[in-house]
């Protein structure tokens, strides 16, 4: 039966273009042009998937991207895709398509049981039971409902394909190319301003595809073909077909989705990306999405073969496919009438149902005319066929439309097309936070005042007649451009359209059936989730009334089409209720995006080495050769340690530490914060910034310093030297670097604009070698010529410029170990350079490369802390044992008033000791917390160890801890019990200095 | 009230649905209550549903601006978990998960309380210092806590990339920790509140206070004066807009926090995983989704959405540690409004004003905290007295500095 459903001579595809594709395992041919859903429906296939809650056999309900029903898992393997609507999904040769939710067929489905019990499973159910015993839920009841989650499946391996993101900034940003969005983007084009015109489909014409009007005396497809040569061969205009404009936010920037190759299918060509993100800015908006029908709320409405009448039309004219041999048109309005007559034309037998008592006018008598017999004042009140339709119920219904005024007939039918009315699709005007207004005469929303400069155009406005369309569209683009600054504002004279009128609609909100409502058939408004009218009976008479109690109590509008045919149905069923009107019960917030967005198009390009790049330092190719393990430190890598051959962390770090003070060290310190601070009023800053005093210090000298928050806690420490009166040179922690710049700017910004400061970041700008230990000075000496670097000349703190190494440097006297050191400072374009040179001449002094581990071995044998290792946000200056460093003869500096704070002052406090384990092999896990005495948990903690190393130059383990009261404490014994529940290790607090207790190593 | 189980479902499925009863009645507020309490979300509901069912106090008025559970009650990605590092909020959370485990029995509703397991990787030194030092601190208050290499997380999590910018090094399980449904939270409690005489009013705004001689008398609403013996105020990202109106300020600044959600997919993550390195945290819901959260917006606003920069921010790292998930979609993205403490550790605490009572600061973490948050708050009402595991969290702490600094602790929102 291969495309048995075609219709001779009819429709956009390429009948030239065979396509070979494969749904649920068997293989069928399309057309190019065809959508998956086109190409099934052309195959005959009815059957496409199951519902979510019941398992109810669905067929193809629309042609848009607001399908419920006909949601797929595309492609397998890595390229697999859950969820894809076949009706968005092109055709290309190869298609693999599976149908979601259905074990171990979508023809025949274990999961049906649900639909079999659904009178047991209403909206809601699964809060009122599963609840005894208790001691199921978890292992029973939930795994229960896990299993049946879900619709498609993820994909198990990673994604070939790339994607990209574009900024763009426009005039005119105008959504939807239908007739109105190309009217508007051809009125705002000719005025020469930027325009971007963006439409989901494959073509630009939007409803005008399926449409067989004539457009100033042509057939439309001449005037869409025209229109879209004359907005190509303009210069400034954007064209991007299969883009949806997906997300509308603040100061009309919005975001797009191209889908630059899924109608290729999966390609070996990786040259462009799959997917593409736009970012665009845009001056003026145009919202020109058009208008999704609605469906009715009939008995079992849900049968394959039901489909809206739009759709049923775009079948027939745009993809030459007869949704149905006998079709059965249920409509309210006269906008379904076209479907019927083309379905008659393209030789189905066809009937109409319609809801009004005395349909007439033009196109009733048109379809009169052609023998289409017309049940008035009638409604469908049941369907048959479980896994395609065969057949309908029809009576007609009492004036009121609440009730049958007489008994059912049945006509036998394989596909209903239904018309209840329109929806104008305001989500991106909504996303705006554009108001919306009810429409009494079309029974729709329709948008109203936004903040944001944007209008809309077309049916998407409520226009739903060609002319009118074409003339709003007209008129919006020439007033968005002219408002973007380009043209008079004058709208060209729109083209002459022949119309039929169109008669008064009845709307019948719910169609009612031969049994009460819920009493076994079901009127299903969201088909995806199996909600049903009765399901908002139930949520009414149990008080989730208001419209978010509904969605959320019922699911109703949660689906991948968040509602997009559901929602306004679901809407008047609780007005109905309530009685009231539509607007009075209000709708749900629409949310971005309008289109599901693939999370690998919103991430672009930041993915793999590009997520978030690696820093490096200018030695970092050296570390590479020498064998360095290397540490993510913020976003660099730091060597962590040097392994040799067959060491592992513990023996390489021994040995690094070892060597370091025995003959001499060199660690790359790059990374630390550096920042550069100028002015008149740069001392004075230093003063307020750091709880030292910083006018009294003499050039060409540094201090230690530490910086605290508001509340007075230890948040950044370093070393800053006076270059000049007016100059300095902060370094700052590797992590704190852009955090402290951030906060000197935010204070001189906002609190002290009057003051002459600048902060430069110059972390980037000096490579930084530190030379440490007994050798360093004779390794020093061999590296320069034009400094003098004899501790006796050059002291502890000191600072001199010189060449080292053959580069031009910074020498400053600064030691993080406690030993002799330099810190060489050279431009980092000179930094591998004189890493080399150091290492090679250093070989004769012993010196011995060490990374990050090394480094915090050898401060923590000195007591010296790390911010953020030792500090957590909650320690002062005291607490760490450093008054010494808080000036009293300051008047203020950032922290100051918090430490006259109860809780900051009070004794008792946790402080910085050091802690000896009894068993000096046991290297205590950093986080332990010590106990007074152990026992069982809840068990009160008296602090935490903070650092903890074994110490090859102690002999023994070491650790620091912020223990509460801890100077007072020392000598006392704790116990650290650790996290297997047994074990537990004796310690003794100490001094928190372990090695070279009197400082005699500092200058060599 | 109807009790809820398997024999009233069939009961009433024979009868086509058609005699359930209301969850909750909608009554007028009448002129005055003991205990009126501002804010109908999760927060609140527990606070009346403890206050009348374990202090004997039922003439309560829960009042809400809109709907029951539509600030973060309904917007949050519904994560319970007690792993935290100071001894004060182990209490508090902890004290919560307790009741969450027998929240569903106690209301008679199905919360679908989950303790699927919840997962804090660490992906460098400084975070396994980190989740080291909390590990111990939570064990030592009694709470379940485990280490786990990457292998053990990778079986766990078998579709996680520990590969990563920020390789995976290990991670801090709490087994107890899991998700709820946040809907079914507002609604039980709503519903338990009602039938022991409590009057859910919503629709219901509170325009000011009507304070004599520093101490309140009653609440003024859209819906009239209602006289209160004492107020609770429960009012989140607006609770610094309620002290305003009651003549103080609240140390509190209001931001933006988004949530995503995927398509539905089948089960693919069966826990909850949070990375700070790597920012985003993860679930899949009990329907299919992937719930997903990160940083907040980094500006202040009362606007209920977010901007699109965090959309991209969480996207990235999404990818980064679920590399499958790439053509996977994001379904819907919204937002809802924290209030944040300068230490990241909610208010619960007395007021300037005699008889008013306030419950906030909780930031982008207070669902977990909903029953336990409720139970003490409500003792400390009904005794006028803060609960002791309250105490600690009083706003008097901004004064003295006993802050709780979580933020300190984590170096990161949780």
């Amino acid at each position: 039966m291969s495309q048995s459903y075609r219709i001779e001579g009819k429709g956009r595809i390429d009948r030239s273009k065979p396509i070979r594709f494969t749904w649920n395992g068997r293989s069928y041919q399309g057309y190019q042009g065809d959508t998956l859903a086109s190409a099934l429906l052309a195959n005959g296939v009815r059957l496409v998937g199951r519902s979510f809650k019941y398992h109810r056999p669905r067929g193809i309900m629309t042609a848009g991207s607001e399908e419920p029903n006909a949601v797929v898992q595309l492609e397998e393997g890595a390229r697999t895709e859950p969820n894809t609507r076949a009706t968005m999904a092109e055709l290309y040769d190869g298609l693999t398509a599976n149908a979601q939710n259905c074990w171990p067929s979508v023809e025949f489905d274990v999961g049906a049981l649900n639909a079999k019990l659904s009178r047991f499973f209403p909206a809601g159910f699964y809060y009122k039971t599963f609840m005894w015993p208790a001691a199921l839920w978890e292992p029973l009841y939930e795994k229960i409902i896990r299993r049946a989650a879900g619709m498609g499946e993820s994909p198990e391996e990673i994604d070939p394909d790339s994607y990209a993101q574009h900024f763009a900034h426009c005039d005119v940003l105008i959504a939807g190319g239908g007739p109105a969005g190309l009217s508007a983007a051809l009125a705002a084009g000719r005025t020469g301003a930027r325009v971007i015109l963006a439409d989901e489909g494959a073509e630009f014409g939007g409803s005008l595809l399926a449409d067989t009007v004539e457009i100033a005396g042509k057939p439309a497809a001449d005037w869409i073909a025209e229109t879209v040569a004359e907005l190509t061969a303009m210069p400034e205009v954007t064209l991007l077909p299969r883009t949806t404009v997906s997300a509308y936010y603040d100061h009309n920037f919005l975001t797009l989705t191209e889908r630059v190759t899924d109608h290729m299918g999966p390609r070996a060509d990786d040259s462009v990306p799959r997917q593409r993100f736009w970012k665009v800015r845009a001056k003026q908006t145009i919202l020109a999405q058009g208008a999704i029908e609605r469906p009715l709320l009939f008995a079992d409405n849900d049968r394959p073969g039901v489909m809206l009448a739009s759709a049923a039309r775009t079948y027939i004219n745009r993809y030459g496919v007869l949704p149905g041999r006998e079709i059965v048109v249920f409509t309210g309005n006269d906008s379904a009438y076209p479907a019927a007559l083309d379905a008659k034309a393209a030789g189905a037998r066809v009937e109409i149902v319609d809801l009004r008592t005395d349909p007439k006018g033009p196109l009733v008598d048109h379809a009169r005319a052609q023998g289409i017999e017309i049940h008035a004042g009638c409604g469908i009140t049941g369907t048959r066929g479980t896994k395609a339709l065969h057949g309908c119920d029809v009576a007609p219904l009492s004036e009121d439309g609440k009730s049958l005024a007489d008994e059912p007939f049945s006509i036998g039918c394989d596909c209903i097309a239904v018309a209840g009315g329109w929806n104008p699709t305001v989500h991106l005007h909504s996303q705006a936070r554009g108001k919306l207004s009810w429409d009494d005469t079309k029974q729709c929303f329709v948008p109203g005042y936004c903040q944001w400069p944007t209008r809309s155009a077309g049916a998407g406005n409520g226009t739903f007649d060609l002319a009118g369309c074409l003339d709003e569209g007209l008129k919006a683009g020439a007033a968005a451009a002219h408002e973007a600054g380009f043209g008079k504002g004058a709208a060209p004279e729109a083209p002459a359209v022949e119309l039929s009128e169109e008669g008064p609609a009845r709307q019948v909100w719910i169609v009612p059936s031969d049994v009460p409502l819920g009493h076994g058939k079901k009127h299903f408004h969201d088909h995806q989730n199996d909600v049903t009218a009765a399901d908002i009976h139930l949520a009414a008479r149990e008080g989730y009334v208001s419209v978010e109690h509904l969605k959320r109590y019922t699911t109703t509008g949660m689906g991948t089409d968040q509602g997009k045919t559901s929602n306004v149905n679901a809407l008047a069923v609780m007005a109905d209720i309530r009685n009231a009107r539509i607007p009075e019960v209000g709708t749900t917030t629409f949310r971005p995006p309008y289109v599901p967005t693939t999370f690998g198009a919103i991430g672009g390009q930041n993915r793999r080495h590009l997520f978030l790049q690696e820093r490096t330092t200018p030695m970092h190719a050296a570390h590479v050769a020498n064998g360095a393990v290397f540490e993510d430190v913020g976003d660099w890598k730091r060597p962590w340690y040097f392994p040799r051959d067959g060491e592992d962390m513990h023996e390489a770090v021994q040995r690094e530490c070892r060597q370091a003070r025995e003959t001499c060290g060199l660690l790359d310190a790059s990374t630390l914060g550096k920042i550069d601070i100028q002015g008149p009023d740069a001392a004075w800053f230093l003063n307020m910034m750091y709880t030292n005093k910083w006018d009294t210090l003499a050039v060409g000298k540094g201090r230690y310093g530490v910086m605290l928050n508001e509340h007075g806690m230890v948040i950044d420490d370093g070393v800053t030297t006076r270059l000049a009166e007016n100059h300095f040179h902060m370094t700052t922690t590797t992590g704190g670097a852009a955090r402290v710049l951030g906060m000197l700017e935010e204070w001189l910004q906002t609190e002290w604009p009057e003051r002459q400061v600048y902060c430069t970041s110059v972390t980037e700008q000096w490579a930084v070698c530190t030379i440490t230990g007994p050798n360093a000075k004779a390794l020093m000496a061999d590296l320069t010529d034009d400094i003098d670097v004899d501790p006796a000349n050059f002291p502890f703190l000191a600072y001199r410029t010189g060449t080292v190494a053959g580069a031009p440097a910074r020498v400053y006297r600064i030691s993080f170990t406690g030993d002799l050191a330099y810190e060489v400072n050279v431009p980092a374009r000179h930094g591998l350079a004189v890493w080399t040179t150091i290492l090679e001449r250093g070989r004769k002094h012993g010196l011995v490369q060490y990374g990050t581990e090394t480094m915090h071995v050898l401060r923590a044998e000195k007591g010296f802390i790390i911010v953020g290792q030792d500090t957590d946000g909650t320690v002062t200056p005291m607490d760490l044992g450093m008054n010494w460093i808080v000036s009293k003869k300051k008047d203020d500096f950032i922290g100051k008033r918090s430490h006259s704070r109860s809780d900051t002052a009070r004794e008792g406090r946790k402080q910085l000791v050091g802690i000896m384990t009894e068993d000096p092999n046991v290297v205590l896990p950093e986080g332990a917390h010590l106990v007074n005495q152990p026992g069982k948990p809840p068990i009160a903690m008296e602090g935490h160890v903070t650092s903890s190393y074994m110490s090859p130059n102690v002999g023994r383990s070491i650790a620091l801890g912020l223990i509460k009261g801890g100077r007072d404490r020392i000598g006392d014994t704790l116990h650290a019990p650790m996290m297997d529940g047994k074990t537990v290790h004796k310690v003794t607090l100490t001094e928190p200095v372990f090695f070279d207790k009197e400082g005699k190593r500092t200058n060599g | 009230m109807t009790k809820y189980s398997i024999f009233s479902l069939i009961r009433n499925a024979l009868s086509y649905h058609e005699n359930w009863q209301k969850a909750w009645r909608s009554p007028d507020p009448k002129p005055a209550y003991d205990v009126v309490i501002v804010g109908g979300g999760g927060h609140g509901l527990a606070t009346a549903y403890y206050l009348a069912k374990e202090c004997g106090i039922t003439n309560v008025a829960v009042i809400e601006k809109g709907w029951l559970g539509g600030g973060n009650t309904g917007r949050n990605t519904t994560i319970v978990r007690s792993n935290y590092l100071w001894d004060e909020s182990a209490a508090l959370y902890d004290h919560a998960i307790k009741l969450w485990e027998t929240m569903s029995q106690d209301l008679n509703y199905n919360v679908m309380f989950s303790q699927r397991g919840l997962l804090h990787l660490a992906h460098n030194v400084h975070d396994m210092q980190e989740i080291g030092r909390r590990g111990h601190a939570i064990k030592l208050n009694g709470i379940d806590s485990e280490f786990l290499s990457p292998a053990q997380v990778k079986e766990m999590v078998p579709i996680i990339n520990l590969n990563c910018r920020y390789p995976v090094m290990g991670a801090l399980l709490q087994r107890r920790g899991g998700t709820a449904r946040h809907d079914a939270v507002a609604w039980g409690y709503a519903r338990a509140c009602d039938a022991m005489g409590v009057d859910i009013i919503q629709n219901c705004a509170v325009t000011g206070f009507e304070i004599e001689d520093g101490t309140v008398k009653a609440v003024e609403t859209t819906r009239g004066r209602i006289g209160a013996g004492k107020v609770g105020v429960v009012t989140a990202g607006h609770s610094s807009v309620m002290a305003e109106m009651a003549g103080f300020r609240m140390p509190l600044e209001s931001f933006p926090l988004q949530a995503f959600v995927s398509e539905p997919l089948k089960p693919v993550i069966d826990c909850v995983i949070m990375s700070n390195a790597i920012h985003a945290y993860i679930s899949q819901s009990d329907k299919g989704e992937l719930v997903i959260g990160g940083s907040g917006d980094p500006y202040i606003s009362y606007s209920q959405r977010g901007s699109f920069d965090q959309v991209e921010h969480v996207a990235g790292p999404v990818l980064e540690l679920y590399p499958v998930f790439s053509r996977v979609r994001m379904m819907r993205q919204w937002g809802g409004i924290t209030d944040v403490t300068v230490d990241r550790s909610p208010i619960l605490t007395k007021t300037p004003v005699g008889n008013m009572y306030f419950n906030c600061g909780w930031g982008t973490g207070g669902f977990k905290a909903t029953p336990g948050s409720g139970h003490v708050f409500a003792h400390s009402i009904a005794k006028g007295e803060m609960h002791p595991i309250a105490a600690p969290f009083s706003m008097d702490r901004f004064n003295t500095g006993a802050l709780i600094d979580e933020a300190a602790a984590a170096a990161v929102a949780h």
